[in-house]
């Protein structure tokens, strides 16, 4: 037996310690490395490679259970000891760090420090400020300094604090499944070094996209010490199209950023810009910054029509939407090239789009000539990207609403080809030793290159990532790698500025980040990454000496490298690939499927976080699961239902997917979203949805024709947090009703902007102020402060940060899919999402809904015990400690926004999870309601600051964890009592309204109705 | 001894002097034998039958169910139940509202219609207070059992503490603990005294010793002699007038837990009578739907008679035309009053995805019932038991669509989202009935389940030779 023959034999075990002789090591190495290969091939001698992997969850893992001997004893016994020292006792950062806000020799118990740093992303990276407490980082807030945020943030980013104190992370080095260490790691790595010195030939590197400029200039050092060695860089979705595209269009991979903000017209080609991609923290904000009609109907508005397959927050926000197959795209924008005016090859005959709208857009475009605006999309073949730009350079936008610059990016590849290339290497046995930083290709590089029979090629394969995921299961050592809130980096943002990563505390676990690793192998051993960094920064900066440590305070402090903004460069169209014949459209009724990063678990690497996975996505408001999306006529026509389960067949690959039926999907296509079945992932993630990657490849890596669709005959129960999932194919009652209740209710105010012009208070009721005093009790005079919010339903996007940082700073529990499906949800904050118009491509609306905060609150009078009682200040304050969870309060609440403990859903065993915790919110237990109560806490906190000082509280001074974080600036909080604050006059703004006036509850949240910009050119 | 004399006393039943030929007591009876039938049940030999321990097994059964589902409730949480945001009442609190509905029927029968001098009463009142006294038990429960944290529930009391805390009186739950416990304590009282005679008769025939100590002790100290009766008289008439109003005010204040909140379908001013009536017509369908079994097994057709039947039949009917009306006028209202939020509700009731239950409802409550305006019908053991049935279930399907069905369908349409009861609550469920059962099946195997000093007073009233209207009992051969 293969477990035996590894476990007989102990020197595999000792390689790293005693192989300073090269020769016994290289021996070693072939020794171990044909075990393995053996071992493999056995099971690779099953051609259905990936069901096998399923079944027996790696073979690798149960080689010790029958294995263990004294010697292993031992070393788990003190690697726990070892561990329960690590997390008793957090050493401090060694290297100087500077809080954002005030200087840290005084360290006050419950007073949180905040400080500046960047989380990486391959589109570029964002700032943010993170809260806290006695050196545990407990909250994510936007950098307001940094460009890519503006003080907003994304749902992912919130979340990211989740996965350092992921209890499922890595946690110690192993080799070879076994337990090892550091020290084992750097000797067995300098043994390499020794090895290739001066060659390098059989050194591959695997990086994802590497924008930090140290790991850049790192790389390409080692490169230059090993001319033989070879860098490759693969991420399954980050801007592939985009950079391909630009290389296409300028003839080298220029980053092109657009300042949504300065255009007035926006086409978007398939293009989720708000979503996903570079800048979209940013473009929310900018696009946000155009709808906000500051002046009531004298203000403009920007229009913004959208093109794509499936619905998205980006088409949600659009004037006018084009349901269209992503196939068809291309044809659709070579039609609108040629109408403004780029003369590329003809569309081959495709697909059917309504004329008057396509000229209707191009005359938008052309009338606004400098101020107009063409985005297209990742999931758009490059050629598209290429289109876009010399439509934007033939409308005089280029420098103007888009700007280009050099790559953000360390070095600009085709990541595609870049895979590929490795895959081939490997193959040809030319690899002996292969690093893998980050990134998890085992699992989502492209199916066809079958990339892991090629990697256990490899001789010696070395992993660093945040999990022990699919490829650390075939790599020889595991190294965990560093979270960035535990390491130092640096990294780019949309714009190129950069910024510095800096840690908010040790690593938690014996883990390293790639700096470090990349520094072994340059021959640099114990560099600490902090000097990496700083020593890179010294080489690019002209301070020297006392300058350069008042520029690197500097940076700290603030997050970001002032004045570090790529700048723009003349990026002239070359238009040979105009002519080139377009790619053919899709055929008509041929089914199309999409690959779309997951709006809420992205490409894969949140799939371990609960909060993500239990974060509703927009439109379709799913939890837990991904799922082949289609339009309500694409389910008609193929007798499919949502939750039925069916076998999606694309070229000889299957998978099993369930179905969701979604409004606005482009019909005959199906949209499946990436990072969800996972094999080999932690306890959240597992047996989470289906792998879309399965039938992903890298000649289609966006869509691809021809899918295939069984039915099974089974059914899988999806979990979906609103109740349009329940819509019935035929009669859509349940539907129609819940529409028509929606209007009747006023819930979401709608107004073209020509109407709104004409009834500037058409949101308002009536009856709203005479019959607010016919009560026989005298109104409660609040003197003092009033806290009120208004959210402007113009500007949010629906993009779900808000969800993520009140789940953050609130210690919301995560109550799991079966909970979720009963009804039982727990955010405190929900983004409702209504549609109006026919199923094919209704206008889609999302309302954040926190709690009314009603001053005549139902929810108070029915409590028996008055755990739910008013604030003087006219907060609905929630006392856990008195609930006996009588569950009245709920059922009198015409929201429906209180949220019951229906079991102990905090997690209270789980002791990495107590980190992430804020301290100032009790962690509720089991039988007591909990709900929105503005952020009491930070009110408090602001409140006490203000009292210490003698002053009121400031407006502003107070920001709710939603309000911070919403990158569209769409919710503002304050005191009504102050006619100049902010909140009121956004709440005597005309389109202001309250939800269900006529129940009188007088809430204190109030709503900014939705106006539309229409092209009247555009039959409604 | 009172009832050693009355035993052997020889006072034959006259024909009843208003109904002739439909009495309330069968022709023939005499003092000594309804003495010597009620307390045979009790003492005589031979009676655990094969029937009776079937019953019992299957109720305790169905109580080891409950047991189960309460440690389960205190272990895990009300989340084993279906109950979800929007709907955070399911079955517990319909089976409140039931259970204490079903209890009205027995206080009805004792104390209002002690106080109405209807005599018919008699052969039916005792166990009708102890089905009473044993559903508001399991009424009771439930509040307790759907609380998040059970083990809290003094705070609902207004008990001294240090923090000056109190309940908040303006939640009708707080007005629910008074009312049920107020309830509870007067049933309970009510019942025990009309008890004491009968429990002195029993241990002065019982025969084993430990018998003759439980009975000597609960009897406490009756003689029989003239102060006794004389006091016993008038704590029944002060018991008698207390419990009357409560009658009415118990399920007035539990359907304040609906009128009070500002759900579509709950929010309604129609519902305390409403529910009062509702609660006379179920109560009085588990009063037939104990009696008819009870009287057939024991072969009571002598003391509960047709025309007992007869009686509680038309009194189901009364109610359950106030019922129907109340369904009609619910529902005129919610469309003449013009508000979308109540119309929608009810349009969700009869045609939403709970349209179903609404029309077992209105089929059970309000179409099958109609049968009783037929003699025969309500004459008829077997049909009169299947209606009392229906109307049994009619009445638990209405609460669940006031409760669920309301809850259901609120005013966001975003959160309108179904109930589905899960294994637990149907056990919860089940548990009560087993215990409601197990606590019967006691009762009538250790208790008489007739009252036998007013059979006697019965008797003796109808006789020819005894006083004339006369409420008061005389004692015999004192």
């Amino acid at each position: 037996m293969k477990s035996d023959s590894m476990t007989d034999d102990p020197k595999p075990k000792s390689f790293p310690n005693d192989s300073v002789d090269l020769g016994v090591a290289r021996a070693n190495v072939e020794k171990m490395g044909k075990k393995r290969l053996w071992q493999s091939l056995e099971e690779l001698s099953d051609t259905k490679l990936h069901r096998d992997f399923k079944e027996n969850e790696f073979p690798s893992r149960y080689k010790d259970s029958d294995g263990i001997n004294r010697r292993d004893v031992l070393k788990l016994m003190a690697a726990s000891a070892a561990m329960a020292g690590l997390s008793a006792c957090t050493k401090l950062p060694q290297e100087k760090i500077v809080p954002y806000v005030r200087p840290p020799e005084e360290i006050v118990p419950g007073v949180p420090l905040f400080y500046a740093t960047s989380i990486p992303e391959s589109g570029g990276a964002v700032g943010l400020l993170v809260e806290s407490h006695m050196g545990r980082p407990t909250k994510i807030e936007g950098n307001p300094g940094h460009p890519g945020s503006l003080g907003g943030t994304d749902a992912l980013q919130q979340a990211s604090i989740l996965n350092m104190y992921d209890p499922d992370r890595a946690q110690t080095v192993r080799f070879d499944g076994n337990l090892s260490s550091w020290t084992e790691f750097v000797a067995a790595m300098s043994n390499v070094r020794g090895r290739h010195i001066g060659d390098g030939a059989g050194i591959r590197i695997l990086t994802t996209t590497v924008t930090s400029p140290t790991l850049g200039s790192q790389l390409k050092a080692l490169l230059a010490q090993f001319p033989g060695a070879k860098w490759h860089q693969y991420e399954p979705a980050a801007t592939h199209s985009a950079r391909a595209g630009a290389q296409m269009a300028f003839g080298r991979p220029v980053n092109a950023v657009y300042h949504v903000d300065q255009a007035d017209v926006i086409v978007s080609l398939d293009a989720d810009f708000l979503q996903t991609g570079s800048g979209h923290v940013r473009h929310i904000h900018d696009f946000a910054s155009r709808r906000s009609l500051p002046d009531g109907p004298s203000s403009n508005l920007n229009r913004l029509y959208v093109v794509e397959s499936m619905a998205t927050i980006t088409g949600a926000m659009a004037d006018h939407r084009l349901p269209l197959r992503s196939s068809d795209v291309e044809a659709f924008t070579r039609q609108l090239a040629a109408a403004v005016g780029v003369s590329a090859a003809p569309a081959q005959a495709g697909p059917n789009i309504p004329a008057d709208w396509l000229k209707a857009v191009a005359d938008d475009l052309t009338a606004h000539r400098g101020s107009s605006l063409v985005i297209a999309g990742e999931t758009q073949p490059p050629v598209v990207h290429a289109i876009a730009h010399a439509m934007n350079a033939a409308l005089g936008n280029a420098g103007k609403t888009v700007v280009y610059t050099d790559s953000i990016e360390a070095e600009p590849v085709d990541q595609m080809a870049s895979i590929e290339d490795l895959v081939n290497d490997l193959n040809a046995n030319k690899v002996d030793f292969l690093l893998i930083l980050g990134g998890n290709p085992v699992y989502d590089a492209p199916c066809d290159l079958d990339f892991l029979s090629a990697l256990i090629k490899a001789k010696l394969r070395v992993y660093s990532g945040l999990y022990y995921n699919e490829t650390a299961e075939w790599c020889h050592w595991e190294v965990p790698a560093t979270h960035y809130l535990e390491s130092w980096s640096d990294t780019r943002a949309y714009d190129g500025t950069a910024g510095v990563v800096q840690p908010l505390i040790a690593p938690l676990y014996d883990s390293h980040s790639e700096h470090e690793i990349v520094a072994i192998l340059s021959g640099r051993p114990g560099v600490s990454s902090h000097d990496l960094v700083r020593d890179y920064w010294q080489s690019q900066r002209t301070e020297k000496g006392k300058a350069f440590d008042d520029f690197w305070e500097l940076t700290l402090y603030q997050g970001y490298v002032t004045g570090s903004a790529l700048p723009s460069v003349n990026a002239a169209v070359q238009n040979d690939f105009l002519k080139q014949p377009a790619s053919a459209a899709g055929e008509a009724g041929a089914l199309e499927v999409v690959f779309r990063p997951d709006p809420s678990i992205g490409d894969g690497l949140y799939n371990n976080n609960a909060w993500l996975q239990e974060l509703p996505k927009p439109i379709s408001r799913v939890t837990w699961d991904n799922a082949a999306y289609v339009s309500p006529n694409t389910a008609q026509k193929l007798g499919i239902n949502t939750q039925d389960y069916v076998e999606l067949g694309l070229g000889g690959r299957k998978v099993s997917a369930p179905v969701f039926v979604t409004f606005g999907h482009a019909d005959d296509s199906v949209t499946i979203h990436l990072g969800y079945g996972r094999l080999r992932t932690g306890s959240v993630g597992t047996g989470t949805g289906f792998n879309a990657y399965l039938l992903r490849t890298s000649s289609a890596p966006n869509f691809a024709t021809g899918l295939q669709i069984g039915k099974t005959g089974k059914s899988y129960p999806l979990a979906c947090v609103q109740h349009q999932y329940t819509v019935d194919l035929d009669g859509q009652k349940a539907d129609k009703e819940s529409v028509a209740a929606v209007e009747q209710r006023d819930l979401v105010q709608i107004a073209t902007l020509d109407e709104f012009r004409s009834n500037p208070t058409f949101a308002k009721h009536d009856d709203t102020t005479e019959n607010r005093d016919l009560s026989l009790y005298p109104n409660y005079k609040y003197d003092g402060y009033a806290w009120a919010m208004s959210i402007d339903l113009n500007r949010c996007v629906g993009c779900n940060a808000c969800v993520i940082a009140c789940q953050a700073e609130n210690n919301i529990a995560v109550v799991g899919k079966d909970q979720t499906m009963r009804g039982r949800i727990m955010h405190w904050i929900r983004i409702d999402t209504y549609f109006r118009g026919d199923l094919e491509n209704p206008e889609a609306y999302f309302e954040p809904l926190p709690c009314m905060q009603c001053e005549n609150a139902p929810c108070e009078y029915v409590c028996p015990v008055g755990a739910t009682t008013h604030s003087p200040e006219g907060l609905n304050d929630m006392t856990y400690n008195r609930c006996v969870g009588t569950r009245y309060c709920s059922n009198n609440c015409p929201w429906k926004v209180r949220r019951f403990n229906f079991y102990l859903y905090s997690d209270w065993d789980t002791k990495s999870l107590y980190g992430v915790r804020n301290p100032d919110v009790t962690v509720r237990s089991r039988g007591v309601m909990e709900k929105c109560t503005y952020c009491v806490q930070r009110i408090q906190e602001a409140k006490i600051r203000a009292t210490r000082e003698d002053r009121t509280v400031r407006d502003g001074e107070i920001v709710t964890a939603c309000q911070q974080v919403c990158p569209a600036d769409a919710i503002v909080f304050g005191n009504i009592n102050d006619p100049n604050s902010r909140v009121s006059k956004l709440k005597a703004q005309q389109r202001d309204y309250i939800l269900m006036s006529d129940l009188n509850t007088r809430p204190r949240t109030s709503y900014l109705a939705r106006v539309r910009n229409p092209n009247p050119a555009i039959r409604a | 001894m009172a009832s050693e004399g009355s035993r052997k006393s020889g006072i034959a039943v006259r024909p009843d002097p208003l109904h002739g030929s439909d009495p309330i007591l069968a022709p023939g009876q005499t003092l000594g034998s309804v003495t010597e039938k009620i307390s045979s049940i009790v003492i005589g030999k031979g009676n655990t039958t094969p029937g009776w321990i079937f019953g019992a097994f299957i109720s305790f059964c169905l109580l080891m169910l409950l047991n189960t589902v309460i440690t389960l409730l205190a272990i895990k949480g009300v989340g084993i139940w279906g109950i979800n945001i929007p709907v955070a009442w399911g079955f517990a609190i319909t089976n409140f509202v039931w259970w204490i509905g079903i209890g009205h029927a027995g206080t009805l029968i004792s104390a209002f219609l002690l106080l109405l001098h209807q005599k018919w009463r008699t052969s039916i009142n005792r166990f009708a207070e102890a089905m009473t006294i044993f559903a508001v038990m399991c009424a009771g429960m439930f509040p307790l059992l759907h609380m998040g944290r059970p083990w809290l529930f003094y705070y609902l009391l207004p008990y001294p503490n240090p923090m000056w805390l109190w309940p908040q009186f303006r939640s009708p739950l707080v007005w629910d603990v008074f009312a049920v416990s107020t309830y509870f304590t007067v049933s309970l009282l009510f019942w025990f005294v009309g008890l004491i005679p009968d429990l002195a008769t029993l241990r002065d025939r019982a025969t084993g010793r430990i018998k003759k100590i439980a009975y000597g002790i609960f009897s406490m100290g009756w003689r029989g002699s003239a102060a006794h009766w004389a006091r016993y008289e008038f704590a029944c008439i002060l018991l008698a007038g207390l419990a009357t109003p409560l009658v009415v005010s118990v399920h007035t204040v539990v359907s304040f837990d609906f009128t009070i909140a500002i759900v579509p379908g709950w929010h309604s001013t129609i519902f305390p009578p409403y529910f009062v009536a509702g609660a006379i017509y179920s109560g009085f369908a588990m009063v037939l739907t104990l009696a008819i079994p009870l009287r057939k097994y024991y072969h009571l057709q002598n003391m509960v008679t047709e025309r007992h039947l007869d009686i509680m039949a038309k009194v189901m009917l009364a109610t359950g035309i106030i019922v129907a009306y109340s369904y009609v006028m619910e529902m005129f209202m919610a469309f003449y009053s013009a508000n979308q939020y109540e119309r929608a509700q009810f349009v969700e009731r009869m045609t939403g995805q709970y349209a179903f239950v609404f029309w077992t409802l209105i089929t059970f409550n309000l179409v099958l019932p109609q049968l009783l305006w037929w003699r025969k019908a309500r004459r008829h053991e077997l049909t009169l038991f299947v209606v009392s049935l229906i109307i049994n279930i009619g009445m638990w399907l209405e609460r669940f669509v006031i409760i669920v069905v309301s809850l259901h369908h609120e005013y966001e349409p975003s959160k309108w989202f179904m109930f589905f009861p899960t294994k637990w609550d149907w056990a919860t469920f089940a548990g009560t009935i087993g215990m409601f059962f197990l606590l019967f099946y006691l009762f009538i195997r250790f208790l008489p389940m007739i009252s036998i000093v007013e059979m006697r007073t019965l008797v003796h009233e109808t006789s020819e030779t005894g006083p004339h209207s006369s409420l008061y009992p005389v004692p015999p051969e004192a």
